[in-house]
């Protein structure tokens, strides 16, 4: 396949997802959590890189122990835990920079999307396959949670398993998403999305599928920017979705 | 009347970081009675309930007859004005059958002006209620939505922690009408936090004087004498001099 094709199909794919499981991250308040998440996965992704090991893997490993520690914070405290989130995320992020071997501490920071292959693009799509169908059976469950714990487990609601569930699903989106945008930009992607699409909906359906289009829309425009004007993409994606969210202030409801 | 007993509670006791909050009741309630539980700030009747639920850990029994379909309306839920969930769709996340759904809302008063010619009733309610964010909703309607919700499984008993918060005093009338009538028409066994002693003599047909411990427990007009009120509430609170404030 040619590898702009390639570009463009992972990184719309990876755009809708992270619009999907964005737009519960923002509902749910976790906008600072989710934007700190990404930059555990570094440190994974050294020591992935000092063993020869697959960077994916590495990345995913912090990343779920990170989502066991929020998960277990959460459950525990009631209290939005976002100091001790901030603390430990920004620390792990200079420890990933102190143990990434420099030479591809930039791809790991803003990811590099020419490297994207046609195995990503496989494990993409079921990644992103994965995400829409488990989203899709408990979306309602988690807004119950979110609009009463208490009423939520009242009706039985595992609230607590599904909380885990769904961090793990920002876990899966985030690791797929280093190689495109990096990790120090990708929460980015899950929550701006998001953020723009709640500025505009008045009911969920709506609000899910706009913060879907406006992943997408980000990841394309990004995409072809970069290209026009030679630059890195990642951060133009970033700045492409930053834009849709300005526009949409005018559309506030 | 055979008393039928829906709950039997024993020994019930709470704690929290080994502070007691809630020691020692014992009380039952039987099919189809209204049961009100007073009491002042933090006596414990929100944790009675969570308990009641199991949402909480507790000691002591609490049993529930069998096969009960339970709704729960927890006090105060804050709708944040930007949560992107329309009125329509908290209700399908219940019944997805929308004539079942615009009953429920007839049900409970939605746009009782209309209620005579149907076609333009679910115009209205379509257009006011259903299609709106739910935080959009004044506080009697989101009210009066949650109580749709709780109904729409046809429930056996209904858990209502102080069901006109924030609703004036029309409006609490209302409800409190409102919830009387499904009573009498389905059955229903009616729990429910209030802090006004007046609601309590028109609506409930028992009553449980809460403060940690069990004040009083039986018939309002019987057990709500002058000292069961000044143990309840201290100083000279009683029921002629009770002050209510609706903001």
């Amino acid at each position: 396949m040619d590898s702009f094709i390639l570009q463009l199909i992972t990184g719309s794919l990876i755009g809708l997802g992270a619009g999907y499981v964005g737009s519960f991250m923002v509902l749910r308040r976790m906008s600072l959590v989710g934007d700190a998440l990404s930059h555990v996965a570094l440190p994974g992704i050294a020591i992935a890189l000092l063993f020869s090991i697959n960077p994916f893997f590495g990345a995913f490993t912090t990343l779920l122990s990170a989502i066991v520690l929020i998960w277990f914070l959460e459950k525990r405290t009631e209290l939005p835990s976002e100091t001790l989130v901030g603390i430990m995320f920004t620390v792990s992020l200079a420890l990933g920079l102190l143990l990434t071997p420099e030479p591809e501490l930039l791809e790991a920071l803003f990811g590099d999307i020419t490297k994207v292959t046609s195995i990503d693009l496989i494990i993409t799509v079921c990644s992103v396959f994965a995400i829409f169908l488990i989203m899709s059976r408990i979306s309602e469950k988690l807004m119950l949670g979110i609009i009463s714990k208490e009423m939520a487990q009242a009706m039985k609601i595992p609230i607590h398993k599904l909380n885990f569930l769904f961090l793990f699903l920002v876990v899966v989106i985030v690791a797929l998403g280093l190689k495109v945008i990096g990790t120090l930009l990708m929460g980015s992607l899950v929550i701006i999305p998001a953020a723009a699409a709640r500025n505009t909906s008045i009911n969920l359906t709506q609000y899910t599928k706009l913060a879907m289009l406006f992943g997408i829309s980000s990841v394309i425009l990004g995409i072809f920017t970069a290209r026009y004007f030679g630059v890195e993409t990642g951060p133009i994606i970033v700045l492409a979705a930053g834009a849709i969210f300005v526009g949409t202030l005018l559309f506030k409801k | 009347m055979i008393p039928d007993p829906i709950l039997k509670v024993k020994n019930l006791e709470v704690s929290f970081d080994g502070d007691k909050i809630l020691k020692d009741l014992d009380f039952s309630v039987n099919r189809g009675d209204v049961m009100a539980i007073i009491g002042p700030n933090g006596a414990g009747k929100s944790v009675l309930f969570r308990a009641l639920l199991g949402l909480i850990p507790y000691s002591g029994r609490v049993e529930w007859a069998k096969d009960l379909k339970i709704s729960y309306v927890p006090q105060k839920i804050a709708i944040d004005r930007e949560l992107p969930l329309s009125a329509g769709e908290f209700l399908r996340f219940k019944n997805k059958d929308e004539a079942i759904i615009v009953e429920a809302l007839k049900a409970v008063g939605i746009g009782s002006e209309h209620k005579n010619d149907p076609e333009h009733y679910l115009r209205h309610v379509k257009q006011h209620v259903l299609s709106q964010r739910l935080g959009w909703l004044s506080g009697g309607q989101l009210q009066r939505v949650l109580i749709a919700w709780a109904l729409l499984d046809n429930p056996d008993v209904l858990l209502f922690d102080e069901p006109t918060a924030g609703i004036d005093v029309g409006g609490e009338e209302t409800i409190y009408n409102l919830l009387k009538k499904l009573h009498g028409e389905r059955n229903m066994t009616i729990f429910l936090i209030s802090h006004d002693l007046n609601i309590v003599y028109k609506y409930a047909n028992n009553v449980l004087c809460l403060n940690k411990e069990m004040i009083c427990y039986g018939v309002p007009s019987t057990v709500l004498d002058p000292s069961a009120l000044q143990k309840l509430y201290g100083g000279e609170a009683g029921f002629y001099k009770h002050e209510h404030k609706h903001n």
